[in-house]
């Protein structure tokens, strides 16, 4: 599958309270969520996120408490794949699970800025800085995580591994 | 193979595992709360089965939002009785309840040698009992539920071994907000974190929680601890079902070992909005930091020991006349004991407000949220903008002395500047 759209980049450490504030978890809702996503470190997200737009930041994107709201509000604002130097472990397989593409690539976002336009082929992890005319890879998945997301996350897989114990 | 390495191997049917492998490990305890239990119920629903893989293995605690605070999540927290009553699994609600980090292993649902997952980040905090025991999210859990199993990828162990013997009022909550200061909020992302050494052996269990709950604030997957004496006696009443102690290989295959001289360090404060800002104390209370909140409790530093430190703080003084100070039991059974022990009434004669368990202002949920500008000092683990309510609110986290004694002072304040008997436990 290829992704287009424009960056909005930020630091380190974005933590899952930044992402999705947790005064909004009694809604479990991604429609609902991603009104408020990004918006204590970047009021105005919501409004200016266009479809197929990319996240992209620093290292352990993702940090802190395991709602999964956080990669629904990312992925029902609009969102088409986060890009980061690293992910936070337990944000990884939220988003992994429920179908939100993450690339890890430190060249990427050594040279991109927000406003910036990508195009991202999750096939073969290439991204391309069509602004910078600049191409990177990403770090490939391993085996048994690129087999998961090829089932179509947790759910799918879980399926077909229960309906395999059945049989 | 490390202590983490020999669970996970004994419960994916393996000799042998080693940091990196992808394994599917049997779980022994998964839990889920008000906050995660509802979406992990719906993806639950999507597998197509009717039943949980085994009701008894499976615990549901409402305590976020709970008692609940408004309309929204009183529906989600009825959303999971409902699910709860259907499939016979535990329910712990108000009244029963207590924080879930605080209350299962005080039931003895979480032992030694156990996998346990949980929907909530400081699941880790069940390292304390010798468990290996990590956060998911709801959809992990789900799978979880009607499995009974989860796939992994074992993590490398980071050994971290702490020399010397404690300073007064430093506990189980300095040490590791130190240990945060030193490796950062990514410093063991993806690891294990192994505790160890004489002044580890020296803390009590409820330092030890403290620790393990605090292990994902350095991106950690685990903490955990060697099961000693004191574990043995802590879990021995309280298991209901027998378990396995497993130890490190001599040797062990650790990623990387971090030695501290303890000696050296004396309590912490993390300032905004980082856990790894940790600073000594002695420096930040200098800088005459005035507080309008002081919160004592949550799944970090809610238990008795906890209160007992609080309580030696403020018998015989009174909060500051311009702070709020809410002291949140993580437990009715820890409620219970804190009443009996005469602490409650301690901090009610200090003018402080004491609460029914819950989670409540640690995420800025109720009880305790803070305005744009206010400044609280807190017991809990995190400080991230907006954690604790306004964006606009600065938040600072220390141990039970260090916040009980800036009650006192309305300021951020050692322990040392008060008059107090006891101390930490050892």
């Amino acid at each position: 599958m290829k992704l287009k759209g424009k960056v909005h980049k930020y630091g380190a450490n974005v933590d899952t309270d930044a992402i999705i504030p947790a005064r909004y978890l009694y809604m479990s809702e991604g429609a609902e969520l991603a009104q408020h996503c990004m918006e204590d470190i970047d009021d105005g997200f919501i409004k200016k996120v266009k479809p197929g737009d990319i996240i992209m930041a620093e290292t352990n994107f993702g940090c802190g408490s395991s709602r999964e709201h956080a990669p629904l509000a990312i992925e029902a604002a609009g969102v088409s794949c986060v890009i980061a130097r690293s992910f936070a472990r337990i944000f990884f397989r939220n988003a992994i699970n429920i179908g939100l593409p993450l690339l890890e690539s430190e060249e990427a976002v050594a040279n991109t800025e927000t406003g910036d336009i990508l195009e991202v082929d999750l096939a073969t992890g290439e991204i391309r800085n069509n602004t910078r005319k600049k191409v990177f890879h990403a770090k490939p998945y391993p085996d048994f995580m690129a087999g998961l997301i090829s089932a179509g996350g947790l759910i799918e897989y879980t399926k077909t591994r229960m309906a395999n114990r059945r049989a | 193979m490390t202590l983490a390495e020999k669970i996970l191997a004994a419960h994916a049917g393996k000799d042998k595992v080693s940091a990196g492998e992808f394994i599917n490990a049997r779980v022994d305890i998964i839990l889920a709360n008000d906050i995660t239990a509802p979406i992990a119920i719906k993806e639950f629903r999507k597998l197509g089965v009717s039943k949980v893989f085994d009701p008894k293995k499976i615990v549901m605690v409402p305590d976020h939002f709970a008692p609940n605070k408004d309309i929204a999540s009183a529906e989600q927290v009825k959303l999971m009785h409902d699910f709860c009553e259907e499939q016979g699994i535990p329910y712990f609600e108000i009244g029963q309840m207590g924080i879930e980090h605080v209350l299962l292993p005080e039931k003895g649902l979480v032992l030694p040698g156990d996998v346990v997952i949980g929907a909530d980040s400081h699941t880790c905090t069940y390292g304390a009992v010798g468990a290996f025991a990590t956060g998911m999210g709801s959809t992990d859990i789900a799978a979880a539920m009607a499995t009974g199993d989860i796939w992994m990828k074992v993590p490398p162990t980071i050994k971290f071994v702490y020399h010397g013997a404690l300073r007064k009022w430093v506990s189980g909550k300095d040490l590791i907000l130190y240990t945060i200061g030193n490796i950062g909020v990514d410093g063991a992302l993806y690891a294990a974190m192994e505790f160890t050494g004489e002044a580890i052996e020296s803390l009590c269990m409820d330092s030890r929680f403290t620790m393990a709950n605090m292990a994902i604030e350095a991106g950690a997957k685990a903490g955990i601890f060697r099961v000693d004496n004191k574990t043995q006696l802590y879990t021995k009443s309280r298991a209901k079902r027998p378990y396995l102690v497993y130890e490190s290989d001599n040797g062990g295959s650790y990623a990387n070992v971090i030695e501290y001289d303890v000696a050296k360090i004396e309590p912490q404060v993390a300032l905004p909005s980082s856990p790894a800002n940790a600073r000594p104390v002695s420096e930040v209370a200098n800088k005459n930091i005035r507080i309008d909140q002081v919160i004592i409790g949550s799944c970090t530093n809610g238990r008795l020991d906890d209160l007992k430190i609080a309580a030696a703080m403020l018998k015989g003084h009174k909060v500051h006349s311009g702070t709020r100070c809410i002291i949140l039991p993580g437990s009715q059974q820890v409620y219970l004991d804190a009443l009996l022990g005469g602490l409650i009434e301690i901090f009610i004669r200090a003018g402080a407000a004491v609460s029914t368990p819950t989670c409540g202002p640690c995420l800025g949920g109720h009880m305790g949220v803070l305005a744009a500008d206010e400044v609280c000092i807190s017991t809990t683990n995190r400080n991230f903008v907006g954690r604790m309510g306004s964006p606009k609110s600065q938040l600072y986290l220390a141990s039970p002395a260090t916040a009980a004694a800036s009650a006192v002072m309305g300021r951020i304040a050692s322990p040392d500047e008060i008059a107090a008997e006891g101390g930490v436990c050892r």
